[in-house]
């Protein structure tokens, strides 16, 4: 699992009412939802972001609602993974069980501008800055349960393939 | 080994003599909870799961309370989505129409939640069963579709941190204002993944409606859940109501916390959290001149009878500032027609205040009390972040319903105390 792509920076508490506002709850279209994502925290995101692209956090990225439009909407809209200092923790099981992938790290948000270009690689649990010398950053380890989640494409798959 | 309330609880539903902060574990569910918003995703789950019949009909519960009475025809289609999976299903509990309520507030009258349960649901604030002594967090519509399926979720099983209550509350103060005071002190992210477990001399004051106040913001620090001892406020709640037996759980003496936190309550003023985080909080004498647009009254925080009785304290004799919308919302039926029989409907319409249904319509932004560009509120409800109540640049400050209620009147924020 390795994604490279130009970062968006977001910061600390990114709640999920800033993911994906409650107004656009009264759907559940993956590219509406996509079309407003981030839009309170950033209006003219979905249309600037591109597939591939990398959301990078703070502290408590994705705190508030339980609202899985929420990683909905941002993996709608072609961004490959998020990595944040911390993840709420509805929102953390919400984008393993459905598929989006995370990474914690605490090292890189305070290294980056937010034009930058880096490559996650989740095998070796690596973070690297393009155009820069510096040692990779360490993610923190995945657990081995979320790993099979991500492995098996998600919760439901999970449960499907172990109920045969 | 001692165990707290939340490890026993999560030890008994895995069928494991122990757990430990950490361990990933299955477990079976007493109930599992959606929303209008949060079940059209789980029955979608459900459904592409080639799901045919819930595990429990009596332990799915559905309540579309979000988006209605249905605000547009979107809803509209997301509320017939759940009501005919709802029907098709034979679910026990299904609210829908005159019967629906705002669910955190619904779920506990009904006695549908009892002590020693572990509930899911697919809404954050799923938390507030706490105040009952159950289990009881939040979750993704995925994982709600999976319980919907196996009756089972998945869970790490958290470190507790311990609050310790002591001190006598003083006037005007109430359960919000100690978990408001609590989340300023710890921030949004200080009991992340954590359990909150509230003991200690001040919550044997606390009456049921305190405790869920307190309970339901629990994510709002972080926290995986909240949860309070039984006593004998609880019984006395929990006994009418249940239609089955229930467990109690008690905390070990020698149990492990991450963490002892003392409060002293008597120290504790009105709070208000202003925008736009909910540990954003100061004493309500501490406001500076704050005018409002907005006052909203209800909420799966604050929306029971004893809030509505605190609001009509206040209320009683006085008007709304004229350019103030003052909006109440008794969060259940039940509490509609007590606040009706107990005459707080005409001090709430003599007070200018629009009274509406129960929803929870305005709390998130949904409908029923939007706010307009550079508008404010108080409201007391849970969350205050951008956008929450409305436009983007809009403000939302939290508060419990005497303060909510005394802004109304004059018209910024302000607390009982200030009135003449």
């Amino acid at each position: 699992m390795k994604f490279q792509g130009k970062i968006w920076k977001f910061g600390d508490n990114i709640d999920t009412d800033a993911i994906i506002p409650a107004r656009y709850l009264n759907t559940t279209d993956h590219a509406v939802l996509a079309s407003h994502c981030m839009e309170d925290a950033d209006p003219a995101f979905p249309q600037k972001v591109s597939g591939g692209d990398i959301i990078v956090g703070g502290e408590n990225f994705g705190c508030g609602s339980s609202r899985e439009h929420a990683p909905i909407a941002i993996k709608a809209s072609g961004v490959s993974c998020v990595v944040a200092k911390s993840f709420a923790r509805i929102f953390y099981r919400n984008a393993f069980n459905m598929g989006l992938p995370i990474f914690e790290s605490q090292e890189l948000y305070d290294l980056i501008k937010g034009e930058e270009t880096i490559t996650v690689n989740g095998d070796d649990g690596t973070i690297t800055i393009a155009g820069t010398n510096a040692a990779p950053l360490k993610i923190n380890p995945i657990p081995p349960f979320m790993q099979e989640l991500i492995a098996d494409g998600g919760l439901m798959k999970h449960i499907m393939k172990k109920r045969g | 080994m001692g165990m707290t309330i939340t490890e026993k609880i999560l030890a008994v539903h895995a069928d494991l003599k122990d757990v430990y902060p950490g361990m990933l574990i299955n477990a079976k569910v007493d109930i599992a909870l959606g929303n209008d918003i949060t079940a059209p995703i789980a029955i979608e789950e459900f459904q592409k799961a080639n799901g045919e019949k819930v595990f429990d009909r009596d332990k799915v519960v559905l309540v579309s309370d979000h988006f209605t009475p249905n605000k547009d025809i979107s809803s509209a289609q997301q509320c017939k989505f759940v009501r005919q999976f709802a029907l098709s299903q034979e679910l026990t509990h299904y609210y829908d129409g005159g019967e629906v309520g705002v669910e955190h507030a619904l779920l506990p009258e009904k006695g549908i939640v009892l002590p020693g349960d572990l509930v899911i649901g697919a809404d954050s604030h799923t938390c507030t069963y706490g105040a009952l002594g159950a289990f009881s967090t939040g979750v993704g519509s995925t994982d709600l579709a999976a319980a919907m399926l196996t009756g089972e979720v998945w869970f790490k099983v958290p470190e507790s941190i311990k609050f310790i209550l002591f001190g006598k509350l003083n006037t005007w103060v109430s359960g919000k204002d100690l978990i408001l005071y609590i989340i300023g002190k710890i921030g949004v992210d200080g009991a992340l993944y954590k359990a909150m477990e509230m003991t200690g001399e001040t919550i044997g004051t606390l009456d049921m409606a305190d405790r869920m106040s307190m309970a339901n913001m629990a994510i709002e620090a972080g926290a995986k859940n909240g949860i309070f001892a039984c006593d004998d406020t609880t019984r006395a709640y929990v006994k009418p109501r249940a239609k089955r037996s229930w467990t109690e759980y008690y905390s070990d003496d020698d149990a492990v916390y991450s963490e002892t936190m003392e409060i002293d309550c008597g120290k504790i003023e009105p709070q208000v959290a202003f925008p736009h985080l909910p540990s954003n909080t100061k004493g309500v004498s501490q406001a500076g001149n704050v005018t409002i647009d907005q006052a909203v009254i209800g909420s799966c925080t604050n929306g029971r009878i004893e809030d509505l009785r605190i609001a009509a304290q206040v209320l009683k004799g006085r008007k709304a500032a004229s350019h103030v919308r003052l909006l109440i919302i008794p969060a259940t039926p039940e509490i509609y027609r007590m606040a009706m029989k107990e005459g707080l409907m005409d001090i709430f319409m003599d007070a200018r205040a629009i009274i509406s249904p129960p929803t929870c319509g305005p709390c998130l932004g949904g409908h029923m009390g939007i706010l307009a560009q550079g508008e404010r509120a108080i409201a007391t409800t849970n969350r205050n972040f951008v956008g929450r109540m409305g436009h983007p640049g809009s403000e939302v400050y939290l508060s419990n319903p005497a303060v909510a209620a005394a802004s109304a009147i004059m018209g910024r924020i302000a607390g009982p105390a200030e009135l003449t």
